[in-house]
């Protein structure tokens, strides 16, 4: 950790500023909550509490906590602390971006196609691993869970047009 | 003597071929588990909830409950030869068990901290097996008032235990409840929060925060923080294992008042983690070599593993019993429990004795199994954790992935987990606790269902939660966890003399 806190040499974004955007978007979660709180009745009905009742008070806690939070936030915090380095944001974002485009892959081909295509996008791209390698683990890991999942334990998982072409 | 009949019979369930089977494999996927990174006991086996859907109920929690025991000692492995804590509690560990691996006292570190958190496991076992059966007959006679104040209690402990600023800790809970209220109204069977989003009908399952909260997050901390790992090696033959059973007892006073301390704090939400520290704390000021903790202390590795243990084990006592669990492992094992059907709570020890009792056997016995798996493999398991991070990270993200599929069958379930994930890595980075959180969506209903029968019940007025001595202390206790911080400054003011150092 003590590598955060040299901040000068190496930029990235301002500790402040994502914790006041943390707070800002919990504020706006408040907000949410407390609107469709409000849209279901918040008051007594035939039946006791409305269904609104109990979340409208969860959203004024969530509110409340949240002001807070963001006032702490902009007083504590030094401007010059990191929250992390922009090359640290950029090995973040390796992960984040392909991961979203597999969660979205998964529905049109399946979760095995997609599955190994992230596994071999993962060790080719940051392990630099030989194509014999990536393929062997790219390509078993999910012929393993195939045999695992539905197989075994018979859970059955999204599945694309290659695997209705196989007929599995 | 009825419970002891009833552990005898426990045990003849658990004895069968096919559920020591189902402990052996639990335990070893456990560890597993809790070795690598993004992976804990509450998201392993949440992702892995889904392989015992063919199961009896009572293999069924045989094998989770077993990933548990074993992720709980997954967790010092890394600890000691990674210096990596694998969960919140195994951080008190590395104080004196990654110093005393540099100093090649690697063997004697694990071998004291796996049997350490034995004995504090079995010590917790032996308090369930004694306690909860009382607690769950004297729960049957609670009303909605005394469940809503068992919540209660439940939260504002969380909010005075905490580390964290109370307001984060308030605002990650209540951002929760919301998510919890989220879809169908149990009472009045109105949709509510769904803003004509037809996904969200069903609400938000808690383990779809789990998986995403904690194991993608976790990833993405991970990548954050490089991914070097450098371990110490270590091999346990069983001279140094004998050799440092010869040294343990000497620990007995430690122990017993780690195990007391883990207990105490694991009943109670978010024991385990303060438990650790608590006890690693007293053990360092009362401990005649106190002055070399830090330096690879033996004791200083027993005091922390064994209330860690007991804390994590007690954190199932009010699950059974109240229906209320007390870490987001229990929490996700309690949603297993309404997957197979089976309503926790008081109920639980009436009409479904089987169940109850095999679980709590297998509590002995997988704590026994997990002991000699743990002693006789760690080189293997240490080898795990040398496998290059862009392999096992993508193979995390697709068990994360069919782990959130798998629980409606749905997708839109796999893209919440990554919202969720995302989520996860920017409050975990801001010191957003996130355990109440998860309990928080796991017991939103439950509570707000009790609240409001409570409230129906006398009209509105608040005072019925002050209505009998029995709600009324539950509440004051709630009170006194919730301004804890509070009383514990002021009581140091009024008594200067005390020593008010605290462990960090």
């Amino acid at each position: 950790m003590a590598k955060k806190s040299k901040g000068a040499a190496v930029g990235g974004p301002a500790h402040r500023s994502v914790e006041a955007g943390v707070a800002i978007f919990a504020v706006v979660l408040a907000l949410i909550t407390i609107g469709g709180a409000l849209a279901v009745g918040i008051d007594w009905g035939a039946e006791g509490p409305k269904a609104g009742f109990f979340p409208f008070y969860v959203g004024l806690f969530i509110l409340g906590s949240s002001l807070i939070n963001l006032w702490h936030a902009l007083r504590d915090n030094p401007s010059d602390k990191l929250f992390a380095e922009w090359i640290q944001l950029r090995q973040v974002m390796s992960v984040v971006i392909p991961t979203t485009i597999y969660v979205f892959l998964i529905s049109w081909i399946g979760i095995y196609i997609a599955s190994l295509l992230l596994i071999a996008l993962f060790m080719r791209w940051l392990g630099k691993y030989g194509w014999g390698y990536v393929v062997a683990v790219a390509a078993g890991t999910p012929l393993v869970i195939f045999i695992v999942f539905e197989k075994w334990f018979l859970v059955p998982l999204p599945k694309g047009p290659l695997e209705e072409f196989l007929g599995l | 003597m009825e419970e002891l009949a009833n552990l005898f019979h426990g045990f003849a369930v658990v004895l069968q071929p096919f559920n020591i089977l189902v402990m052996v494999i639990g335990i070893l996927l456990g560890v597993i588990i809790g070795v690598l990174p993004g992976l804990g006991g509450a998201n392993g086996v949440a992702i892995l909830l889904p392989l015992t859907f063919s199961m009896s109920p009572t293999s069924a929690i045989i094998m989770l409950s077993c990933i548990y025991w074993g992720a709980l000692f997954g967790g010092a492995i890394t600890s000691v030869l990674f210096n990596i804590p694998g969960e919140p509690w195994s951080v008190a560990t590395t104080f004196d068990g990654y110093p005393m691996a540099q100093q090649g006292k690697a063997g004697e570190a694990l071998t004291a901290a796996f049997t350490s958190s034995f004995v504090g496991a079995l010590f917790a076992v032996i308090m369930i097996t004694l306690v909860a059966p009382l607690v769950a007959k004297f729960a049957l006679e609670f009303g909605p008032a005394e469940k809503f104040g068992v919540y209660f209690l439940a939260f504002c402990s969380f909010v005075g235990m905490s580390k964290e600023p109370p307001a984060k800790t308030v605002a990650s809970m209540m951002i929760g409840f919301a998510l919890g209220a989220v879809g169908l109204d149990q009472m009045t069977g109105q949709l509510r929060l769904t803003f004509g989003i037809t996904e969200l009908l069903i609400g938000f399952d808690f383990l779809i925060a789990v998986i995403g909260l904690f194991g993608i997050g976790e990833i993405l901390l991970t990548m954050e923080e490089g991914l070097s790992f450098k371990g110490r090696s270590a091999m346990i033959n069983l001279r140094v294992v004998i050799q440092t059973w010869k040294e343990l007892p000497r620990y007995w006073m430690t122990s017993l008042r780690s195990c007391l301390i883990g207990c105490w704090m694991g009943v109670t939400p978010a024991g385990a983690t303060p438990a650790s520290f608590m006890s690693y704390g007293i053990a360092k000021r009362v401990s005649k070599r106190g002055h070399n903790f830090g330096n690879g202390e033996i004791e200083g590795v027993v005091a922390p593993e064994t209330a860690a243990h007991a804390a994590g084990t007690s954190a199932l006592l009010p699950m059974l019993a109240l229906g209320v669990p007390g870490s987001p492992t229990a929490a996700v094992l309690l949603g297993g429990l309404l997957i197979w059907g089976l309503q926790p709570g008081p109920m639980l020890f009436i009409e479904q004795k089987d169940f109850v009792w095999g679980l709590i056997a297998s509590m002995y016995l997988g704590n026994v199994v997990g002991l000699i798996i743990v002693l006789t493999c760690v080189p293997l398991f240490a080898a795990i954790l040398r496998i290059p991070f862009s392999i096992i990270a993508p193979i995390i993200l697709v068990l994360c992935a069919i782990g959130a599929y798998s629980v409606h069958n749905s997708t839109f379930d796999v893209v919440m987990m990554l919202v969720f994930g995302v989520a996860g890595y920017l409050l975990k980075k801001c010191n957003y606790p996130l355990a109440p959180l998860v309990l928080a969506i796991v017991l939103g209903d439950k509570a707000e269902e009790s609240f409001r029968q409570s409230l129906l019940a006398s009209q509105g007025s608040l005072s019925i939660f002050w209505s009998n001595g029995l709600v009324g202390t539950i509440m004051a206790l709630g009170l006194i966890a919730l301004f804890w911080p509070m009383i514990q400054a002021g009581w140091s003011m009024l008594m200067p003399v005390k020593k008010g150092t605290r462990q960090e």
